[in-house]
């Protein structure tokens, strides 16, 4: 058995006074990607927002390699190695591709760290590169979910909260996004991956979980779950 | 006098008060930008920065009375812009960080409190009185042609274009410069980066009441008198500055207080002086209904 990295255990999240997460218990290990599916309005991002600490949690409990972390704003989670690239990608338009990057490396970190990092990055995503100068607000689609992505990486992370990366990008945009992903797996990188396009999750990660209304109503193995008849009929077309 | 010089003089006059008014603006447009907030007691920041000159300048006379002038207009301005700064984070962490989830109208109500609050400490201990601000420097000036220039004059402008290049540095250059602009742009996003927003805001009043302070020292030293009320009417002409310039806009709000300082002269010589402060209401009224977002803005548009 692989060491827990995260432990997400009866997890309980209210906005105002609908609840909007009803326990939800989930497990990270080390080294996995996991895929969390779900339709629309399940409480996928809010998942991953409570476990950013941009959520307040009314119960349950969220520990990375067993340290409790709910209650501890969003900057101790950071800085514990979790870093979460958000639904819409939301970089910041009005700022450089390399402005954009340097954010994701948090705000203590030296020079010489800084280009190592940045030549990670850029060999991950060559298109940046080029780009770096440029407005983020500039780039087309595709590029700014790299941008998000290689902003993400540049604290470089233990655990990766992808929240539905693919939103947004035309087919084939999407195929080379889940290389993307494979890739940044194979550099020791721990992902949890929010998607509704539940046919490449499922191909990318090796467990899963099934979010409904604030509750997981299934999870296995992603290559279990693909044959399940239920995810089948709701999340892969029939 | 030839109508050119007279021209130039007023061009002079002008580009003193507004680097002034620019100055207050800045601090307006800064904490603008980043929470949408009108922070309605900074110009009385403004007013307790040249009655901290005030006492510095005392101060300094009764203690070190033969001290170098140029070193006393120093240490004036670095208290100014300390006891600004602190007042600015102090004021961020009493009044404002507890509402900043709460609705708009408590914080705005709270803002003006904070300025009443201010006026009457001062006036507690300085009197409701008008007070004299002693010249730290021999008055000196200069003819060229017919058109003087003061040494406070020359002073002003240095003081103000060095602080504009610095936060100018500041903004764009250094990483607590990044995070203020990324949390203008998405604060969601920037905490998702590890970016404290509450550090930030703090930062961002600090500094922009520093720059407050040191505006209220130059007023202080330029008109000679000040008063407890002043920090009402600059404070309203800076505001004024930040639209026309666009608020949230950091150039725009050093070409807004340039601008409005220039109509500003030219309407008193021009016009009448009687004219003055109606030239900086007209222009608030005119900005506001015909180009809200000012000369530099952007769309001011709820973000999404
Ligand atoms: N800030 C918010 N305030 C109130 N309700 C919210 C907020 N964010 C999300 N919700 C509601 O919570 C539920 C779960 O949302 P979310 O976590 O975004 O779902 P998902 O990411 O799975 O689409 C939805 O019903 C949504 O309308
Ligand atoms: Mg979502």
């Amino acid at each position: 058995m692989a060491e827990g990295l995260l432990s997400v255990e009866n997890l309980r999240v209210r906005y105002g006074t609908v609840e909007v997460l009803k326990g939800v218990t989930l497990q990270v290990q080390m080294g996995q990607i996991v895929a969390l599916i779900g339709a629309n309005g399940a409480g996928k991002s809010t998942t991953l927002m409570a476990i950013s600490g941009l959520v307040r949690v009314v119960k349950g409990s969220i520990r990375l390699a067993g340290e409790p972390v709910d209650g501890l704003p969003p900057e101790a989670i950071v800085a514990k190695g979790v870093t979460q690239v958000p639904e819409g990608r939301r970089i910041f338009p009005r700022m450089t591709v390399l402005e954009n990057l340097l954010l994701g490396m948090g705000p203590r970190r030296q020079k010489q760290e800084r280009r190592k990092e940045l030549d990670w990055i850029f060999e991950l995503f060559p298109v940046l590169r080029d780009r770096e100068r440029q407005l983020a607000g500039t780039l087309s689609g595709g590029e700014q979910q790299m941008l998000a992505l290689g902003r993400g990486l540049m604290a470089r992370p233990k655990l990766l909260l992808l929240d539905e990366p693919s939103l947004g990008l035309a087919p084939k945009l999407v195929a080379q996004l889940f290389e993307v992903i494979r890739q940044i797996h194979r550099h020791g990188v721990t992902i949890l991956l929010v998607e509704q396009n539940a046919y490449q999750a499922l191909r990318v990660a090796s467990q899963a979980y099934v979010l409904e209304s604030g509750c997981v109503v299934l999870e296995g193995s992603a290559a279990d779950l693909r044959e399940n008849p239920a995810v089948k009929q709701a999340y892969l077309g029939g | 006098m030839t109508p050119g010089d007279f021209f130039f003089q007023q061009l002079l006059n002008g580009l003193t008060i507004g680097s002034i008014y620019a100055l207050i603006a800045l601090g307006y447009t800064m904490v603008y930008g980043i929470i949408q907030l009108i922070n309605f007691a900074h110009g009385e920041i403004f007013m307790v920065g040249a009655y901290l000159g005030l006492a510095a300048i005392l101060l300094i006379g009764k203690v070190h009375p033969g001290l170098n002038p140029t070193a006393g207009l120093l240490l004036t301005l670095l208290a100014a812009a300390v006891g600004g700064g602190f007042l600015g984070l102090v004021i961020e962490r009493v009044a404002y960080r507890p509402l900043r989830q709460g609705p708009k109208l408590s914080v705005l109500i709270t803002a003006i409190g904070v300025s009443f609050f201010l006026q009457n400490a001062v006036m507690l201990v300085f009197g409701a009185q008008d007070r004299y601000v002693p010249p730290l420097l021999q008055v000196h000036r200069w003819q060229i042609g017919s058109v003087t220039v003061t040494l406070m004059q020359v002073i002003i402008l240095a003081v103000s274009i060095g602080l504009m290049a610095g936060l100018q540095r500041i903004v764009y250059r250094t990483g607590l410069g990044r995070a203020m602009r990324a949390t203008a742009q998405d604060p969601l996003a920037a905490r998702l980066m590890g970016i404290s927003v509450d550090r930030v805001i703090a930062a961002t009043f600090c500094i922009g009441s520093a720059l407050a302070g040191v505006g209220g020292v130059l007023f202080g030293l330029t008109y000679s008198t000040i008063n407890f009320h002043d920090g009402y009417l600059i404070g309203l002409k800076a505001f004024t500055a930040a639209v026309l310039g666009g608020i949230g806009n950091i150039p725009g709000a050093m070409l807004g207080g340039l601008l409005l300082g220039f109509l500003e002269a030219f309407g008193a010589a021009y016009l009448s002086t009687q004219w003055k402060n109606v030239v900086a209401f007209t222009v608030l009224v005119l900005v506001l209904l015909l180009r809200p977002r000012g000369l530099l803005g952007e769309r001011v548009a709820e973000r999404a």
